[in-house]
């Protein structure tokens, strides 16, 4: 088997929007496995990032290539389905809708019955029908809200719907997960618990991960590379243990008290 | 059967499978129609058309004419999905009237304003029953399969449905279609039934009432949308004395269902034997365990 090394590769990144530049030449390779960290002070251009590689926003200029497939312009859909999974910094999930369901749904892209076998109920369908639902309850199992499958996603607390994004994203079978702020509003012991959590995750589903976090231990804990950001530019680029160090990045982003 | 009752249960079955239609589109998709009267038009005429001048057996026009209903639904959604909200709602709205008219100016092949008569009266109870149970299954295994999940994800977050992988136009438009069939099958029974139909029948007056009456019943549910039908219906047969006085009762109950009730009287839920049967149990439960209570005290 052919050992792929980098699953994302983003070659001179940039998106305007009028005269501002939210990202300005951006680069970055992830490879397969790795867990990749992009730091950086509020309005660098963090999450556009994230809306840029999922197709929310059009990239100005630039290529965004994942499994070596150039996937800037393609639409949310069609580059979700390439195997890439995100959650969200303010959680959107469909809150109307169970837990269960909300999981069921990202689970849909498994089904290849069609409209005719759905209305007719062929075997192949409850067989599909099944299968999802059985998957979905195991998702549920592993971040440990299999109790609270048929409450209402909305019901659930804080730290319960993030877990519930992560597994819905995790119901796509995705093959990179884009994690935007997970550990935001948690405390201490919430962010340990969250960065075992990860671990688990990513080690049970075989991911790849970008994550976007302003707790630097969740960083240092999780990440193996770093990218840090300022005003949609690269201002520096290492493990956490060098970037800690990096004077450019103490004086735009952390603060003198992380400096020694 | 008197036929009193049986022009009764017809006229409800139709309205039922064009309320049915909207339910869907705005119950699952929260999408806001104000033009399918319009697709209801079209089923009318062209069926019309069909079995009155080319003479058509009614099943294959009932066909036809829902489908071509469909698919301007096809076309007019490729055009309008991509707005948002309130302007898809504004194009809907335009169709309608624009459907009016040029039925309106087709004189020689529809009547014109003054109508199309001698439609031959294909529309019978049972006709009626089988296309309610049709469209009733058919919506239901719709919106319990996977096509219905990625409408009602749709509706919740539509951001988030991009995410998991649904191609959300796609999907809208799916869910527009579908009411515009259904809107064109209740168009041809109806057609078909008065054997008189004229284009003001089809005006934004009957467009609103399709929308009003699945608010009432309850978005997001199936069951709730029969219950509203039968009472927007029915009542105005109770009393009718007040038939004058429909669309302002309309407008009360409206008002009424979203300040007191915002899901309908039904919303989000459907109506299911087995879930009564243990709501019932569970009161039957508790009611014997309170005894023992004040005994114990």
């Amino acid at each position: 088997m052919q050992i792929m090394n980098e699953l994302l590769k983003i070659k001179n990144l940039s998106k305007y929007f009028g005269g501002v530049k939210a990202i300005n030449n951006f680069n970055l390779t992830i490879e397969d496995g790795k867990t990749h960290g992009l730091i950086g002070p509020n309005g660098a251009g963090k999450t556009t990032i994230f809306n840029v590689i999922t197709g929310v926003y059009k990239p100005t200029n630039g290529s965004i290539i994942f499994c070596d497939k150039e996937i800037s312009g393609m639409k949310t859909f069609a580059i979700a389905r390439e195997g890439i999974g995100r959650t969200f910094q303010n959680i959107k999930l469909f809150s109307y809708l169970t837990v269960l369901e909300n999981v069921i749904i990202a689970g849909n892209q498994d089904i290849t019955y069609n409209m005719f076998e759905s209305f007719i109920r062929t075997i192949k369908f409850r067989k599909e029908e099944k299968a999802l639902y059985e998957k979905s309850m195991k998702l549920l199992e592993f971040v440990g809200l299999q109790d609270m499958s048929q409450k209402r996603a909305s019901s659930l607390p804080y730290g319960h719907q993030r877990k519930l994004e992560i597994a819905r994203a995790l119901a796509l079978n995705p093959k990179l997960l884009l994690l935007d702020e997970p550990a935001a509003g948690m405390n201490q012991e919430e962010s340990k618990e969250l960065v075992s959590f990860i671990y688990r995750i990513k080690e049970e589903f075989g991911l790849t991960i970008l994550i976007i976090e302003h707790h630097m231990d969740v960083i240092t804990d999780l990440c193996d590379e770093c990218t840090v950001l300022n005003f949609g530019e690269t201002i520096a680029e290492g493990s956490p243990a060098q970037i800690k160090k990096d004077p450019l990045v103490i004086e735009a982003y952390l603060g003198e008290e992380y400096g020694c | 059967m008197s036929s009193y009752l049986q022009g009764i249960i017809i006229l409800v079955g139709i309205n039922l499978i064009a309320v049915l239609g909207i339910s869907i589109l705005t119950g699952f998709t929260r999408l806001f129609s104000f033009g399918n009267a319009g697709f209801m038009s079209i089923g009318a005429y062209v069926s019309a058309i069909m079995t009155a001048k080319y003479g058509i057996p009614f099943i294959p026009a009932l066909v036809f004419s829902a489908l071509f209903a469909g698919c301007i639904a096809y076309l007019l959604g490729t055009l309008t999905l991509k707005l948002k909200g309130d302007y898809f709602l504004i194009t809907t709205l335009g169709f309608g009237e624009c459907v009016r008219v040029l039925f309106a100016y087709m004189e020689p092949a529809t009547g014109g304003a003054r109508g199309f008569a001698s439609i031959p009266h294909y529309t019978t109870l049972f006709i009626t029953v089988i296309s309610v149970i049709l469209a009733f299954v058919f919506a239901w295994n719709l919106v319990h399969s996977k096509t219905g999940r990625n409408l009602i994800a749709v509706r919740e977050q539509e951001l988030a449905a991009e995410m998991v992988g649904i191609d959300t136009f796609s999907s809208k438009k799916l869910s527009f279609v579908i009411s515009a069939i259904y809107a064109g099958w209740a168009g041809a029974l109806y057609s078909h039934n008065l054997t008189f139909i004229s284009p003001e029948m089809f005006n934004l007056a009957k467009s609103s009432e399709l929308t009003i009456t699945a608010v009432i019943g309850g978005l997001g549910s199936l069951t709730g949308t029969v219950l509203g039908t039968l009472l927007v219906t029915l009542l105005p047969e109770v009393f009718r004395s007040l038939a004058s006085y429909r669309m302002l009762i309309y407008g009360i109950a409206v008002v009424t269902v979203i300040v007191f009730k915002p899901d309908g009287l039904y919303g989000y839920r459907e109506f299911s034997i087995s879930k009564v049967i243990s709501h019932i149990n569970n009161i039957a439960r508790k009611v014997p365990k309170k005894g023992a209570d004040a005994n114990h005290e």
